[in-house]
């Protein structure tokens, strides 16, 4: 039985390490980290919305996209359609997103951030609980629509399913719209006023308990939304929320918190780090991100793209 | 008044008299004591419940009783927090003061157990936790499992990977000691078959990105991918490989956790794909077929590997208890009868290593529909490694 010791701590010279990487194959990693990145901008996205311009630290916001996955399997196989469950589940997470608001979330904007990790790490347990009841334990899937269900061949042996071009195109678009909202439209204005002054945007004569309410929505239906998208690829299991929370804290932070131009920034460089992270140093595959971090914050500890 | 007095001091007299009189009074002191320690809640609340009805079932079939003594239950959601191992564990043995403690799935919360089994010499049976440490240096007169190791169906595949003719393999998990613990397992009876593993990767727990790695497996073209994933990681796994087209091209391989209570999640993706287990769907003897009846009839769910590892553990206990009559105080007599059972399981029949850890055959399965469908015994009496066991 040496045998089965001594072959395990071979495994740091094993030779696979050694093989050179051809373009082809970079390119495809590159689309691999773009992937990746840009779904990671639609789950942090909300978040950075709700940290940034309302001060929430908003820990449940894993479960906003947990529930957006259980919603895409639930829906989805009611209506037959995954195109419908979104529909559908949008507008139910923008409603869940404005009665959180209304019923929790609104008291807390002058307490402490002690408070908020307090509240939302027990929605957290309650949504668990509630997803425990509600669907079960196991492990689903969710069938991706007919019309995407394709793969383009990349190279003699690997195809690249359409389904994930799809996603990073949403993203795009998503990407683009956010932009848009915040800087050109009059809701964006006021966004982004109530986010540096609330009392003054108030004084003016704005509804700013009505602007934090669709901010919180959004915030959700973001989470929500980058849930039920990504179900096809990510199925549906417990604990799945608690798995992109950490990753989408640190795309806010990278990016400065509040930024979503910094959000997309960051999450592509996370994608970048962790595609690459592991084909050139699988060993330090799982700290490449947060030695990013670490090194951007040493760098400009406000974060890449901090509000003015 | 002094009427009601007198009638309620004739009823205590009579109910005293009725005590005195009852045959073996069966006082809880004289009860058998059993402490179940699994995860009634999260990821694993599933696979918790159904080791609990296989082994109350095996418990049940054997009488409930020994020596005329009565099983007693005590329960502890461990959920499967290895935080809060130490403590669960302490309080079975030092609270409840039970005789066995029976649990659990999580091999951090395992090896936890089997600690504070060593240290209070408290009767220990597992009936899932693979890890190696176990049966290894951390093995025990007073410690038992009923269930694998992780080498144990890891060997298993690579000496078919062998058999089949392929020369060349990748080999990808999560980086724990479950997952390394299998790949190292393929990696010894691969490479004592004539096979090379051409690249170990690993990813961190429990992230589920893999597309990089299936660029890289693409471009390494390996005959065979042997991977290790359970739960939604295993659903994911399977699902993105036939997606990146790899599926028809480089065999994906794996053990049975890869596609056992996930088939449905994983549909069209899974199928053919080859796993060893200790168990498969429809195993037909007539042990497994009476088992699953009787299991669907008590519970009113289909049984799975899992109910059979528990049931295993009950079987087991209750070979020991009769073996003493139910009483417990006979350690060294209740163990080597323990030691020595040979435990009819619906798996097939099986003994135990000098390390406690069944000898077991395992099956090679084959996906068809939603049922792994076993094609033939991939290795016969596999023991396990056992390494730095000194029992």
């Amino acid at each position: 039985m040496a045998a089965l010791r001594s072959s395990r701590s071979a495994r740091s010279r094993s030779p696979g390490r050694i093989r050179r990487v051809d373009l082809a194959s970079f390119l495809i990693q590159l689309l691999n980290a773009l992937q990746y990145g840009l779904l990671l901008f639609l789950v942090a996205s909300g978040l950075t919305l709700i940290f940034g311009i309302m001060g929430i630290i908003n820990l449940a916001h894993g479960s906003f996209y947990m529930i957006g996955a259980y919603m895409a399997f639930a829906l989805s196989s009611l209506t037959g359609s995954l195109a419908w469950a979104i529909v559908l589940g949008v507008i139910v997470s923008v409603l869940l997103g404005a009665f959180l608001e209304w019923a929790l979330f609104s008291h807390l904007y002058r307490r402490d951030h002690l408070e908020q990790v307090l509240l939302t790490y027990g929605l957290i347990l309650i949504f668990e609980e509630l997803r425990s009841i509600v669907i079960g334990n196991d492990v689903h899937g969710v069938a991706i629509p007919a019309l995407l269900d394709h793969a383009i061949a990349l190279g003699p042996t690997l195809t690249y399913p359409v389904y994930r071009l799809f996603m990073s195109g949403v993203c795009i678009v998503l990407a683009a719209g956010m932009y848009w909202l915040i800087q050109r439209t009059r809701i964006g204005m006021m966004i982004r006023a109530g986010a540096s002054n609330r009392e003054m945007v108030e004084s003016l004569g704005i509804n700013i308990n009505l602007l934090y309410r669709l901010v919180f929505a959004l915030g959700v239906a973001l989470a929500a939304f980058a849930g039920m998208l990504a179900a096809p690829v990510s199925s549906v299991y417990p604990g799945m929320g608690t798995q992109v929370l950490i990753v989408c804290f640190v795309v806010v932070v990278i990016g400065g918190i509040g930024s979503v131009r910094g959000a997309l920034a960051a999450a592509l460089l996370i994608g970048v780090v962790d595609t690459f992270g592991k084909v050139f140093v699988p060993e330090y595959a799982g700290v490449a991100v947060y030695i990013l971090m670490a090194a951007i914050l040493l760098w400009r500890p406000e974060g890449l793209f901090r509000r003015a | 008044m002094t009427m009601i007095r007198q009638t309620l001091r004739g009823a205590g007299a009579l109910l005293a008299a009725a005590a005195l009189l009852a045959p073996a009074p069966a006082s809880a002191q004289q009860k058998i004591k059993v402490g179940l320690m699994l995860p009634y809640t999260g990821t694993y609340a599933a696979l918790g419940d159904a080791i609990t009805n296989g082994f109350k079932m095996a418990i049940n079939e054997a009488g409930g009783k020994f020596g005329g003594r009565d099983i007693e239950y005590f329960t502890v959601d461990d959920e499967s927090d290895p935080a809060k191992a130490a403590d669960n564990a302490n309080k079975l043995i030092k609270r409840d003061n039970v005789d066995v403690m029976v649990g659990t799935v999580h091999s951090g919360v395992a090896i936890a157990m089997a600690k504070a089994a060593r240290d209070n010499n408290t009767l220990l049976i597992i009936p899932n936790a693979g890890a190696e440490d176990i049966t290894g240096p951390m093995c025990a007169p007073n410690i038992f499992r009923t269930s694998f190791s992780n080498a144990q169906p890891a060997l298993a595949m690579g000496k078919v990977a062998a058999e089949k003719g392929h020369k060349t393999a990748v080999t990808l998990t999560w980086k724990y000691a479950a997952g390394e613990e299998s790949t190292g397992g393929f990696k010894e009876n691969f490479e004592k078959g004539g096979g090379k593993v051409v690249k170990e990767m690993t990813l961190p727990f429990p992230t589920v990105e893999f597309q990089p790695f299936l660029t890289e497996i693409a471009a390494l073209k390996p005959d065979v991918v042997y991977v290790f994933f359970a739960g939604g990681g295993a659903v994911k796994f399977v699902k993105d490989y036939a997606a990146a087209g790899l599926k028809d091209k480089i065999a994906l391989l794996g053990p049975g956790f890869l596609t056992d209570g996930t088939l449905e999640a994983q549909g069209e993706s899974a199928q053919g794909l080859l796993t060893t287990l200790h168990y498969a769907d429809a195993l037909d003897n007539p042990k497994n077929n009476a088992f699953r009846a009787a299991y669907k009839a008590a519970y009113k769910v289909e049984p799975d590997v899992y109910a059979v590892q528990g049931y295993d553990a009950g079987q087991l206990l209750a070979a020991g208890l009769k073996a003493v009559d139910g009483d417990v105080a006979k350690r060294d007599a209740l163990i080597k009868a323990m030691e020595s059972a040979k435990i009819d399981s619906p798996r097939g029949p099986f003994a135990l290593s000098k390390a406690h850890n069944p000898i077991h055959d395992f099956y090679l399965r084959r996906v068809e529909g939603k049922e792994n469908k076993s094609i033939g015994v991939a290795i016969k009496n596999l023991s396990d490694p056992s390494v730095g066991c000194k029992m």
